[in-house]
């Protein structure tokens, strides 16, 4: 901070928070020139995403979503948690908007460890800045990692099925896959923490998905929405729905936790947690007044 | 542990009397022959390669009784030397074009481990055999976790030549340990060995001024430092260590930040791009398809068992390369002094301008980067 001050007042404050600005900037840029910054073994860049990919992802879940959260207080301050969220939005925008919830609404500031199907390490760029961001493949091995290391770790279950549903089925969950997150969640002793997302299923509402051209460019759906692709890049614009993000009580696994290899204890936890994420999302969009109200 | 003929516990966990290292011809053996050799408890280390070691290694093996002996013709001549210990450390990582290119060196190290355990099996007095592996042994997939476990099973085999010779060596070795589980079987993982000296091809490569990069990747590197990669060969011929332990200095650098960091300039390249030139002959720039390999899906292992069983933590990957990094500083492109001036210099174009503006001395922004220079990152 500076030390001294200016006799004339006002205008030389201007002037010192404007140094103070242009210095933290290029202290940044120096530091990112000459490598010396921290990247923990999954590749999370904490300076990178602070930095840079909050500051963007923050508009749009401000200013563009109007993103309301409910309950934030359910999330763990410190510890490993696993938060299991809906997933919906053609693109996985929900899950970037989560960890701005839990960065920016969370009195700790806490970052979201995301995990990504294999399809997102095989893209060059995604690839990259998926792992900066702090996320990982979705991998038991991955997951209890971090876990371990007191992490919050935030997971789709629903996978491609919940991203890429159609319009006609916008907030039924689907099929929870094989519960892999659960059994990581036991064998760690770390609560799982449901979420719901109401909001994001507006966004690219998905009419129809042209297969085979999904095939020959290597992605897991080709979307038709109203806008895309007949209006080109501009049908990438999302539409501006009104979002609330409700953070559910958090389900304590340690009494469980001999039934991590037991496939009818992880199905029957997978499902209580489907079940209460499912009540969460009826309840939330009975509070929200109509999907782009203000 | 079965205890067969010559197995006590204290048997085992004594210092072996006579070593046999592979692989003297080069830095790493003949070194690590001489820290044997110095050791008061062992009598006699016998150094073996198919060349002869270079003038400059020569005081090094002093102590060491060298043989000329091409592994791949039979190891025969080994048997009766009585070793109890022995350092299979004749493993190339990368095609040397004098010397017969990828085929001598994929017989090197295939045929030539082959054999040498053929006659490791015909020697009974050997108690213990420490074998130089890769981390490279995990594969290529984009399907992997993103931190190795020496538990950890390769989903795809690799397209380079060494990862996949590496996989055969390995398969190789627990085929020994199935028919002789009475020796101890110490197969140590190295992550890309890293020091001052620029003499890997992977380390060649990041001393250019300009380093070529994949396109829209940006891997996780590890490396170990080679003093600490001897320390971890010293202590498993001379104590018991049975398994495979992931040898790596704890963290990771990207490939950005290591060139960054070394003020280099990364030079980004189209993946097929890259794949051609590792593929053409001998490579483009000295480009192998196993670097292809390891710029774009990087490579990050567990080093807790290492740590656990060895009480030793090698220096961190960061601290590793940081000794590449001074040592090469001459290459350097962009060096942290040039990047503080410049930033100096920018603050203080700022100050005249406001200056000239008001006509008062501008107040002092804090931040000034002589103050926290060196400071790594938050």
């Amino acid at each position: 901070m500076t030390s001294s001050h200016d006799a004339t007042g006002a205008p030389a404050e201007l002037d010192d928070e404007f140094d103070e600005r242009v210095a933290a900037g290029l202290a940044f840029l120096r530091r990112r020139l000459s490598g010396q910054y921290q990247v923990d073994e999954f590749g999370f860049d904490p300076e990178l995403t602070d930095q840079v990919f909050q500051p963007v992802l923050r508009q749009l879940y401000r200013h563009w979503f109007r993103t309301e959260v409910i309950d934030v207080k359910n999330l763990p301050a410190e510890g490993g948690a696993l938060v299991v969220g809906n997933h919906s939005g053609t693109v996985a925008l929900d899950a970037l908007m989560l960890s701005v919830a839990c960065h920016d609404e969370h009195p700790a500031r806490r970052h979201l460890r995301l995990l990504g199907a294999d399809f997102v390490f095989r893209m060059p760029f995604v690839s990259e800045l998926a792992r900066k961001s702090g996320a990982t493949l979705a991998c038991n091995p991955d997951v209890e990692r971090l876990l371990h290391a007191e992490e919050l770790v935030g997971v789709f279950p629903e996978g491609f099925k919940g991203v890429g549903k159609r319009f006609v089925d916008r907030y039924k969950l689907q099929r929870f896959g094989r519960g892999g997150f659960v059994s990581a969640a036991l064998r760690t002793a770390k609560p799982i923490v449901p979420v719901a997302i109401v909001g994001a299923e507006e966004i690219y509402p998905l009419l129809g998905n042209i297969k085979p051209l999904a095939r020959l460019i290597g992605v897991p759906y080709f979307p038709v929405t109203p806008t895309f692709p007949w209006l080109g890049p501009l049908g990438l614009v999302p539409l501006p729905s009104k979002w609330m993000i409700r953070f559910g009580e958090p389900i304590d696994t340690t009494p469980y936790a001999d039934g991590a290899d037991d496939p009818a204890v992880v199905f029957n936890l997978a499902d209580q947690v489907r079940e209460t994420i499912q009540t969460m999302l009826h309840e939330t969009l009975e509070l929200r007044p109509d999907a782009f109200s203000a | 542990m079965t205890a067969v003929a010559n197995g006590s516990a204290v048997d085992r966990a004594r210092a072996p009397r006579v070593v046999i290292v592979t692989g003297v011809s080069r830095f790493l053996g003949a070194t690590i022959a001489a820290r044997i050799a110095a050791d008061p408890r062992v009598s006699k280390v016998v150094g073996v390669d198919r060349v002869d070691p270079p003038d400059e290694l020569a005081p090094l093996l002093r102590d060491v009784a060298v043989r000329r002996a091409d592994l791949t013709e039979g190891a025969s001549s080994l048997v009766k030397l009585g070793a109890e210990a022995l350092v299979h450390l004749a493993v190339v990582s990368s095609p040397d074009p004098d010397a017969g290119g990828r085929a001598a060196m994929k017989d090197q190290n295939v045929i030539g481990t082959l054999q040498l355990l053929a006659a490791c099996q015909q020697m009974p007095s050997l108690r213990r055999l420490v074998v130089r592996s890769s981390t490279a042994a995990y594969g290529v997939s984009f399907r992997d976790p993103a931190v190795f476990t020496e538990d950890t099973e390769p989903r795809d085999a690799p397209r380079g030549g060494y990862g996949r010779d590496i996989l055969d060596i390995e398969s190789y070795v627990r085929g020994f340990r199935r028919r002789r589980p009475a020796v101890t079987t110490t197969v140590l993982r190295f992550a890309p060995f890293v020091g001052p000296q620029a003499d890997t091809a992977l380390l060649k490569f990041l001393a250019r001024p300009a380093v070529p990069t994949v396109l829209g990747r940006d891997p996780r590197l590890q490396f170990i430092h080679v003093d600490d990669a001897l320390e971890i060969l010293r202590r498993s011929v001379l104590e018991d260590h049975q398994g495979t332990f992931n040898v790596a200095g704890p963290g990771t650098l990207t490939l950005s930040q290591a060139v960054r960091r070394s003020g280099r300039i990364a030079l980004p390249v189209l993946e097929p791009a890259m794949h051609a030139a590792a593929s053409v002959g001998r490579g483009v720039a000295g480009l192998s398809l196993d670097q292809v390999d390891l710029f774009v899906h990087g490579r990050v292992v567990d080093t807790a068992k290492l740590v656990r069983q060895y009480g030793f933590t090698p220096r961190s990957t960061a601290d590793a390369f940081d000794d590449f990094v001074q040592a090469q500083k001459p290459g350097a492109v962009i060096t942290p002094a040039l990047v503080a001036a410049t930033e100096q210099r920018l603050l203080d174009m700022i100050r005249s301008v406001r200056e000239k503006r008001t006509g008062r001395p501008a107040v002092r922004a804090s931040g000034d980067p002589r103050a926290d220079q060196g400071r790594s990152g938050r």
